[in-house]
């Protein structure tokens, strides 16, 4: 047999764990500052790029893409390489999906809080970004399939098939929710609208931590938990079951976030059975990871590297358990909107992504670096200061959920709420958020422990890039299977195949739920009265998105006998049949802005955005003073309301031409509301005629950005309160 | 439960294969896994299973 010498290719896997933790520092602590922003509201006061609204998605986007998306590149690229013994495909495809992806990150940095944003959770980039994502994305599959074809080991090993559909699943999720008609360089409007892009959005975000999050991370526990244990993992049976099973229901339970919403029941209660299902498979991988350590639960005293895996594996499991148990409607009222959520996808990222991906990092330095961990008890150190920090953000978290959701719900015997202001319920969780910001503090020094570790580590190390490896050539066999060949065995060593039925087998969910919501017309049943924004409140829905308002405020008023008590008229799925994109939310920090419309004076929204402590007392809002000085760029108006045109949105032409008067005329209109206030009208006049006397430019209040937005605001489910014995719902 | 599903359903046509069909998927689908998984031979599955650790491949001559 003929044995070839090759390098693997160590640099590429170095510059992704270098990556990992540069970014997993920065994500984390933008997230720290968004704790201690529930705490001091007004901790970047005036300063719009540092806003809750515009950070908080750069957090979750760090977090996931660049320090849980840089891990998992890591972990694939030197795992792939050993386990099909063979070099990466192409340097030129490792460099460029290394040096696109922090690209695309460095995009994100800097758009999101510049106010670039789509507004869809976990998929806020705007539309330039998306398409690179995709490019980087396909150079990455492209990489890693190439590499394949290439192997010199015939079997695909389990860790391979998850790498796999992680490309495959990624690739069409992302490019399904992105589909969106640019306006401008930095603007789009999503191609669905409501009901629809509420489903394609969730969808695709509970696919992103299916197979992002997790798959991925599957695959690396597969390859690294038996590398650190020296022992092979415990049933390779049960991970052909595993995998097979959770690729196959997890793409169905996207629906479970929209529980008690405006989506179809249908879908709905699709969501919660294969929620429930997915029990099975995840608890499968568990059991299989965990019992990895049989017979060796010794070492998992000395070694930091198991330590970080057995509790990243453990909370896998608490979070899959949850998961299934959060999607039960019962559970899900209570729960969702709520600071539980927050605790649960925080066990799954701290403690699953994150100390997977230590474990990981601690076993691959010093092995790539071909030297010892600079120090054993650091780490030790880092395990059980990052382990205390983990619980300190979690449970507090939980008692906040629980209590807040409880007090939403809290009547008097005479039937009104014993908390009908929105605030108290907040005040009443305020020691939580303090323990959750000092839990997330310990998390983070953990994490720089770690780093000084590493950066001694590599010091001490030699740098090998390229590593020297040999193995015999692979013996070409029949494409067809051979005698004794079982199909499952000849599915194992056929890359393109296994692809193949992976994509099959997560396209089935997909389209059994997506396609009957867009096509079948009973499923949104259509409201006469409700018609499309005016341009000005088309153009403050936009500011909506640019503030990330949707980050606080949830616009979907659930049917219970609570929510309609505290907001107004539960939501109908044909209020919603002209939002692109749709704005429902998923936590309620503030209350539900669905039924906001006319229950404020326009003077009250003026002083609440320029300083919401002096309309709600200990309200926890930050100021958003910029939208009360700032002049509204209205130059895309004609564009925006073209591009809806084509999304189906009734504007005539007339209604186009007209944009710019109807516009001034709406704004004239609140500005006279607003000089119904003496103290306003006193102190704007002051302004201008200080202004007029240092011969400063003025902007009129009529053409400010705040004036659109409360546009917007009076006019949020407005549509079917105008005459209610008018509403007629007409199933078509 | 599932009253709540066919009203919705009720104006799609021939929706009554519809769980039929789902369901002989999913028993076809999970049927072949398990047959596959309980009939592979103890050898390959111990072979595939040790891969990880067959990973390091260094020449054996490269110690002086």
């Amino acid at each position: 047999m003929e044995i070839q010498q090759f390098h693997y290719d160590n640099k590429i896997v170095q510059k992704f764990i270098y990556a990992t933790l540069f970014w997993g520092i920065v994500g984390m602590l933008v997230g720290l500052l968004l704790a201690f922003m529930f705490l001091f509201p007004n901790l970047t006061d005036g300063i719009s790029w540092l806003s809750f609204g515009r950070l908080r998605p750069l957090h979750t986007n760090a977090v996931i893409f660049a320090f849980v998306g840089n891990a998992i590149f890591a972990g694939v690229y030197y795992s792939t390489q050993r386990l099909l013994k063979a070099r990466m495909f192409s340097d030129f495809l490792s460099d460029f999906n290394f040096w696109g992806w922090q690209a695309i990150i460095v995009a994100a940095a800097i758009s999101l809080p510049l106010g670039y944003s789509t507004s869809k959770e976990y998929a806020e980039l705007e539309w330039p970004i998306d398409l690179a994502i995709a490019l980087v994305w396909v150079a990455f599959g492209w990489n890693l399939i190439g590499t394949m074809l290439r192997r010199r080991q015939r079997h695909l090993y389990v860790a391979i098939w998850f790498y796999l559909s992680t490309f495959v699943t990624v690739a069409v999720l992302h490019i399904f929710n992105s589909l969106e008609l640019p306006v401008s360089a930095m603007k789009s409007y999503s191609v669905y609208a409501g009901v629809q892009d509420a489903l394609v959005q969730w969808w695709y975000g509970h696919n992103a931590v299916a197979f992002f999050l997790t798959t991925p991370f599957l695959g690396l526990m597969y390859y690294f938990v038996p590398k650190a244990a020296n022992r092979p993992i415990y049933s390779y049976r049960l991970s052909i079951v595993h995998f097979w099973s959770l690729i196959f229901i997890y793409i169905w339970a996207g629906p479970h976030h929209l529980l008690y919403s405006s989506l179809p029941d249908w879908a709905q209660n699709l969501g919660v059975a294969f929620s429930i299902m997915l029990i099975a498979p995840s608890w499968g991988g568990m059991i299989n990871g965990l019992l990895t350590l049989r017979g060796a639960w010794d070492k998992v005293r000395t070694s930091p590297v198991l330590k970080f895996m057995v509790v990243a594996i453990t909370g896998y499991g608490m979070a899959t358990f949850e998961g299934p148990m959060l999607s039960l409607k019962n559970v899900n009222a209570i729960a969702h909107f709520s600071d539980w959520i927050i605790a649960h996808v925080h066990v799954g990222a701290l403690a699953w992504n994150g100390f997977l991906t230590f474990g990981m990092v601690y076993w691959l330095v010093p092995k790539m670096f071909k030297t010892r961990l600079h120090s054993l008890p650091m780490a030790n150190l880092h395990f059980w200061i990052g382990t205390l920090g983990i619980i300190l953000y979690a449970l507090p978290m939980y008692v906040a959920g629980f209590t807040q959701a409880l007090m939403w719900k809290d009547f008097n015997p005479d039937g009104t709420l014993v908390y009908g202001n929105f605030l108290e319920t907040v005040n009443q969780i305020m020691p939580m958020y303090w323990m959750r910001a000092i839990g997330g503090t310990l998390y983070i020094l953990g994490f720089i422990v770690m780093l000084y570790n590493i950066v001694q580590t590599v010091r001490a190390g030699s740098k090998v890039e390229d590593e020297l490896a040999e193995a015999p050539a692979l013996v070409r066999v029949s494409k067809r299977r051979i005698a004794g060949e079982t199909y499952h065995n000849w599915l194992e060593r056929k890359p393109i195949q296994l692809t193949i039925f992976a994509t099959i087998a997560i396209l089935i969910g997909g389209i059994i739920q997506i396609v009957p919501t867009i096509l079948v017309k009973s499923n949104i049943p259509t409201i006469s009265s409700v018609k499309p924004y005016t341009p000005l409140e088309l153009e403050g829905r936009d500011l909506y998105i640019r503030e990330g308002c949707v980050g606080c405020h949830s616009q979907m008023v659930r049917p219970f006998r609570s929510e309609v008590e505290r907001y107004g008229e539960y939501s109908k799925a044909g209020e919603y049949v002209y939002d692109h994109p749709f704005l429902w939310g998923s936590k309620r920090t503030g209350p539900d802005l669905h039924r906001v419309g006319g229950k404020y004076s326009d003077n009250w929204h003026l002083n609440h955005m320029y300083d919401p402590q002096s309309t709600s007392s200990g309200s926890i809002m930050p100021a958003y003073q910029w939208l009360v000085t700032d002049k509204l760029d209205r130059s895309n108006i004609e564009t925006k309301m073209r591009t809806m045109v084509q999304l189906g949105v009734p504007y005539s032409e007339e209604d186009i031409a007209q944009a710019e008067k109807n516009m001034d005329e709406q704004a004239l209109q609140i500005e006279k509301n607003l000089y119904t206030d003496p103290d306003f009208a006193q102190s704007y006049d002051a302004d201008k005629k200080q202004a007029q006397e240092s011969g400063t430019p003025f902007v009129e209040m009529r053409d400010r950005e705040i004036i659109a937005m409360i546009a917007y605001l009076q006019r949020l489910g407005t549509d079917i309160k105008v005459d209610p014995t008018n509403e007629t719902i007409t199933k078509k | 439960m599932l009253k709540f599903v066919k009203s919705h359903m009720e104006s799609i046509e021939g929706i009554a294969t519809y769980p039929m069909v789902s369901l002989l998927i999913f028993f076809v689908f999970f049927s072949i896994l398990f047959w596959w998984v309980f009939t592979a031979s103890k050898e390959h599955i111990r072979e595939v299973s040790e891969l990880p650790l067959d990973d390091d491949h260094q020449p054996q001559n490269q110690n002086p």
